[in-house]
């Protein structure tokens, strides 16, 4: 018997349309935003408080912003002086490294891109050449540009690089050998033979337990000490290095969270067919526990991204080193505050950037249980 | 209970599958600890070529511990097991060699979530007996139709019922070619009108021959198709014996009471 009194015969009864107040915008405010008095309240607290705050920063930022201009004394109005960010651009974006061949950083940038963007193209047939190609070719091309030294092309020092082209380079390096080294290591750490285990417990234990800080500094000033005399390694090598041993320590115990998450069946069901230990690995077990941790392995790439700012210490600039340095600069003081917005700017737009892939490879490699 | 004409037809057709005489496997004096509990206690059994057997017994009994030691999914401390003349031991390679040519069908089927049906028959085929794709796909779509779902080919487990998953199981153990299929538990994980379509199965099984341990509480299906019913309790094996003799004369106390409790619901 509905509301208006209206009785229907059994099992004749229509499918009515929902009462207004419950569906689309007014119902979601109802329940959402005006449930209760104390959620009403809260409500308009919240909106309150958002337009208490956020027109001043709309204003600094946008409205009464300085975006012409080649010099400081460009800078009159009241807002941000962006004109700091365009006039230290380039070096903010590539440090260093030689105008006239920032064609060569470009180049690489370009050709990851459209390498990454034919991933992303449904159904093309040999996607894993294109990965192959950027785990390992890529990396070949990219080394043979920004180095130089062969086919004609100056060499080019790495106390050069910076900006955003040196986190990017530490970053890619990190992640990229920060997975497979991880998922070696959680495999050892699983491991019935004592001694790989035991290695792999230790190696873990040592590189997450000291902040990467000292991992740096150690590997800057204390590496050289035990070299033979004249050996000298690149200081971005030594930097790289101790970036990638710290960052699989991490992934290392991420990757084996998702190993024991399994049920153990699928592990009996892999032995029974026959299967041996790498084949059981590579074909059941990895793929299934990866996707499970997806979340965790993106958390640490997204992590490490960040970390990489701490290769200051060291006196490599990357992004933020660079802004840091731009704000110091005599010329150009008192722009610290338009410097920090710009590297959390840049920063954000990386990360969510990878956030929003994760969701895509969830959403995508979920197949329906 | 007299013989009457259904079991004595049953009968008839049962000696019909033929029992060669060579030994599937042998198992002399097992042993097994999980650490001081004594799990199996001096297993001696010799399973012929198409044979087929059905352990039952109390839970604990160590039934599931005995089968899991065939393929070595458990390991034995003392005593000799022999699987189509090849000994079981810490070898790597004796143990794949058997796990190739034993079949397994868990309790909860253990189906791979990430790849299709398809990919999970041809999955062991491909990368274990390195047979081309084409040639795997095929033959996994026979055994697919053998039990009866070849429609479920590109569907993914878990879009599938606890019955089709059990009989996808079923055909990825088939389409290596194992000379012997063990069964643990298949049907207990499942809904009651699920269990008949998989025991068919099973029983089609029976009937082209294959060598069969089965572990399981459905006693219908071990008197349409077993040879011999062991049963064990608290590691031993108690009694064995063919179905007809198991079922109506059972000698032990233990065996004549586990029967009482389970024959009467």
């Amino acid at each position: 018997m509905s509301e208006q009194g209206q009785s229907y015969t059994t099992g004749q009864h229509p499918d009515l349309p929902a009462p207004v107040s419950t569906t689309g915008v007014i119902g979601w405010m109802r329940v959402n935003l005006f449930a209760t008095v104390p959620n009403a309240i809260l409500t308009i607290l919240a909106a309150l408080f958002l337009l208490w705050f956020i027109p001043p920063v709309l204003d600094w930022a946008f409205f009464s912003a300085d975006w012409a201009g080649q010099t400081r004394d460009d800078c009159t109005r009241e807002g941000a002086c962006w004109v700091f960010i365009k006039v230290w651009f380039r070096q903010l974006m590539y440090g260093r490294y030689p105008v006239e061949e920032l064609w060569r950083i470009n180049l690489a940038y370009v050709i990851a891109a459209a390498a990454g963007l034919l991933l992303f193209v449904p159904g093309l047939r040999g996607k894993p050449w294109i990965g192959l190609f950027l785990l390992v070719g890529f990396p070949i091309i990219a080394f043979i540009l920004f180095v130089g030294g062969n086919f004609g092309l100056p060499v080019i020092e790495t106390p050069l690089w910076g900006g955003l082209f040196l986190t990017l380079v530490i970053s890619a390096v990190g992640i990229a050998a920060s997975l497979p080294m991880g998922v070696v290591l959680a495999l050892g750490r699983r491991s019935n033979m004592p001694v790989v285990k035991a290695l792999c417990i230790t190696f873990i234990e040592i590189w997450r337990g000291v902040p990467l800080i000292t991992v740096l500094f150690m590997a800057s000033v204390m590496f050289p000490l035990f070299l033979p005399e004249g050996m000298n390694f690149d200081k971005l090598i030594r930097a790289l290095l101790g970036v990638m041993f710290f960052s699989s320590a991490y992934m290392a115990e991420v990757v084996r969270g998702g190993l024991q998450a399994l049920p153990k069946g699928q592990y009996e069901a892999a032995q029974a067919l026959g299967l041996n230990y790498w084949k059981m690995m590579g074909l059941v077990i990895l793929p299934q526990a990866l996707k499970l941790v997806i979340p965790g392995i993106v958390n640490t790439f997204i992590g490490l991204f960040k970390d990489t700012t701490l290769v200051l210490i060291i006196g490599l600039f990357d992004f933020l080193g660079m802004i840091q340095l731009a704000g110091t600069n005599p010329d150009w003081l008192g722009f610290a505050i338009e410097g920090y917005v710009f590297a959390a700017f840049g920063f954000w737009i990386f990360c969510f950037g990878m956030s929003r892939y994760s969701q895509h490879l969830e959403k995508k490699l979920h197949t329906g249980h | 209970m007299s013989m009457n004409p259904h079991t004595q037809e049953s009968h008839a057709s049962r000696s019909h599958m033929a029992i060669s005489d060579e030994v599937a496997i042998q198992m002399n004096s097992v042993h097994k600890w999980y650490g001081q509990f004594h799990v199996l206690k001096d297993i001696n059994l010799t399973v012929h070529k198409g044979e087929r057997i059905v352990i039952c017994g109390p839970s604990g009994s160590g039934k599931s511990t005995l089968i899991r030691c065939i393929n070595r999914l458990e390991e034995h401390q003392k005593g000799q097991i022999i699987v189509d003349n090849i000994e079981l031991t810490g070898d790597l390679k004796h143990i794949e060699l058997i796990r190739r040519e034993v079949g397994m069908v868990f309790q909860h089927f253990n189906l791979f979530p990430h790849l299709t049906v398809l990919q999970n028959l041809t999955l062991a085929p491909i990368w274990v007996r390195k047979m081309p794709k084409a040639e795997a796909e095929a033959s996994a779509m026979k055994y697919l139709e053998r039990v009866k779902i070849p429609e479920q080919a590109k569907k993914y487990p878990g879009q599938l019922s606890g019955g089709q998953q059990q009989r996808v199981a079923i055909a990825r153990s088939l389409c290596m070619n194992p000379k012997v299929m063990l069964f643990d538990e298949p049907t207990s994980a499942l809904d009651p009108e699920m269990i008949a379509e998989v025991l068919d199965v099973m029983v089609g099984l029976a009937e082209s021959g294959m060598t069969m341990i089965c572990v399981t509480h459905e006693m219908g299906f071990a008197r349409k198709v077993a040879n011999r019913v062991i049963f064990m309790d608290g590691g031993e094996i108690i009694e064995q014996n063919d179905p007809e003799e198991f079922f109506n004369n059972p000698k032990s106390d233990r065996t004549k009471l586990f029967l009482s409790q389970i024959l009467h619901h």
